[in-house]
């Protein structure tokens, strides 16, 4: 019985972690990729709002010299939403910037992520295709930056 | 006497039509969009939203084209339209190490873990004008090498062990962190508030307060012990999931200032720092920062006080170029009473002044006389 409690706590943890790194993809999707997989999407069910889409700021923390107490450095703008869907499950969404449209439908997104029956469809039509090309930027990025490496060498003095 | 009027009414909508006519200028060239803003003037755009405090690149962008390009009311607009906004909450702190990096340098240590990432820098070019940029040209993508991925440890962290450097400011366990937009200011005040201050300072005035340390005003010896340009993730704690979101990525660029310090009567003799942070790739202000960071925590580390950039409330009450903007160009708005009532005084005054010269050349010549 103790161990079936464990088991559950370490399910609920590893879908937890799942759920929050699906929310971070979708606040990295653009408007157009949510749209439009959105339009793709079969059976829609009904999206009832709870709240929003709507944008208010969150304050931004650095720490002082990089790592010691926290100070507050500036706001940013950061848009949310809530909805419900039909099928009872309730998404969340928060995204960097003001861009209404895309996070209301990343809130359908996380609802629809939520129900087992429809994960997998979201992670394979809404989320792969916005991790690889996410992916893909970071590391031309990196690649690009890696380019401007200095190599330093020593210069022959010639002495002999 | 001057009596209270009205007006201008008609004078100021044309006014503005005008200005609205001159901001878009020749209709025969094309509209500059917001999206050539963000990618082609980004140095612009990074600046309006460090000085505004807020971090929104499109907004940013649409304030330089209404403002026609100028910063500080650019600046002032985005500073205005954060305050129709609610509050949603506190990031986590954002982590510099985790930082996918841009670019990345430090002036004291050649061979550092991760290496010296030159970015795209200004620095080495020959600071002549380009006309191959008047025409639109293509332009070569970036050269691609083979990464480092994972996490970069800031220079400060590498020079710790050797306890010859300070370690990253510590405030008291009990310290809540302040916040400027919400509290009055006072002074003295803790670091966190001052820093808060500071990225939202102005760089010209940041700049010159920099620079007056380093000409020996509040000497310092300061080395750039790391600058780092890049992305960043930024996590909110949301109540009602229980967990950190993640919002998504901004760009910041880190200076760590390190200062030779010759020890006091509170400190040991080591390296000292100054800690700058900033919206976007804005280097010089992240430096300007940290050396003005440094200067200001003289009285913590038992400095004379002896020169402007050691001076808190003159630095920290002067560094807001919206409130300095607002309070030097209220001067041009109507003054007619204000003015009626001095010209009145002063008239009394020159009254009084010339009866005394008056009397005094009376009495001078008498004395005169009395002398022959």
């Amino acid at each position: 019985m103790a161990k079936q409690e464990n088991m559950t706590a370490d399910e609920s943890a590893m879908d937890e972690t799942s759920r929050r790194e699906a929310m971070a993809v979708l606040a990295r999707a653009t408007q157009a990729e949510l749209e439009a997989a959105w339009k793709e999407w079969r059976d829609k069910p009904e999206v009832e709002p709870v709240r929003g889409p709507e944008t208010g700021l969150v304050m931004l923390r650095g720490r002082i010299g990089g790592g010691g107490s926290p100070f507050n450095f500036g706001e940013a703008t950061v848009t949310r939403a809530t909805v419900r869907l039909s099928t009872g499950q309730v998404g969340h969404a928060y995204a960097l910037g003001t861009a209404k449209g895309k996070v209301r439908y990343a809130a359908i997104f996380d609802a629809l992520w939520q129900d087992e029956q429809t994960r997998e469809d979201v992670e394979d039509t809404v989320l792969e295709p916005v991790r690889r090309r996410v992916q893909a930027r970071t590391e031309s990025r990196a690649a690009e930056a890696a380019a401007t490496k200095v190599d330093f060498f020593t210069m022959v003095r010639g002495e002999d | 006497m001057y009596v209270a009027v009205k007006g201008g009414e008609k004078a100021i909508n044309n006014a503005h039509r005008l200005l609205a006519d001159r901001r878009r200028g020749d209709r025969s060239v094309p509209a500059v969009s917001l999206e050539q803003i963000v990618e082609q003037l980004a140095l612009g755009v990074d600046r309006i939203m460090s000085e505004a405090s807020l971090y929104d690149r499109e907004l940013a962008a649409l304030a330089m084209k209404q403002s026609r390009g100028d910063m500080i009311e650019a600046i002032f607009l985005l500073r205005a339209y954060r305050t129709t906004l609610p509050r949603f909450g506190y990031s986590e702190p954002i982590d510099t190490a985790e930082m996918r990096i841009e670019r990345r340098i430090s002036a004291t240590y050649k061979d550092l873990p991760g290496g010296q990432l030159l970015g795209p820098t200004f620095d080495y070019t020959h600071r002549l004008l380009d006309p191959a940029l008047m025409a639109d040209g293509e332009v070569e993508p970036g050269m691609a090498a083979e990464a480092e991925t994972g996490r970069t440890p800031r220079v400060s962290e590498i020079l710790a062990h050797e306890g010859l450097i300070e370690s990253d400011g510590d405030l008291p366990d009990d310290h809540r962190t302040g916040d400027l937009t919400r509290e009055p200011m006072e002074f003295p005040m803790e670091r966190d508030i001052r820093l808060q201050a500071l990225a939202r300072g102005d760089e010209g005035f940041l700049l010159a307060l920099g620079y007056s340390t380093q000409r020996g005003y509040a000497r310092t010896h300061p080395f750039t012990g790391e600058i780092r340009i890049g992305e960043v993730e930024v996590l909110l704690e949301v109540p009602e999931l229980g967990f950190a979101v993640s919002l998504g990525e901004i760009q910041v660029t880190e200076c760590q200032m390190v200062t030779q310090f010759k020890g006091s009567a509170k400190s040991p003799p080591q390296f000292t720092r100054g800690y700058g942070l900033v919206f976007g790739q804005s280097e010089r202000k992240a430096m300007a920062m940290s050396l003005v960071d440094r200067a200001l925590r003289a009285e913590e580390l038992g400095e004379d006080i002896v020169a402007p950039a050691q001076d808190e409330e003159f630095v920290i009450s002067h560094s807001d170029n919206v409130q300095a903007t607002g309070f030097v160009e209220h001067l041009k708005l109507p003054h007619y009473v204000d003015f009626q009532a001095e010209l009145d005084l002063v008239r009394r005054m020159r009254a009084e002044y010339e009866a005394n010269q008056k009397k005094q050349e009376g009495n001078g010549g008498d004395t005169l006389e009395a002398a022959e």
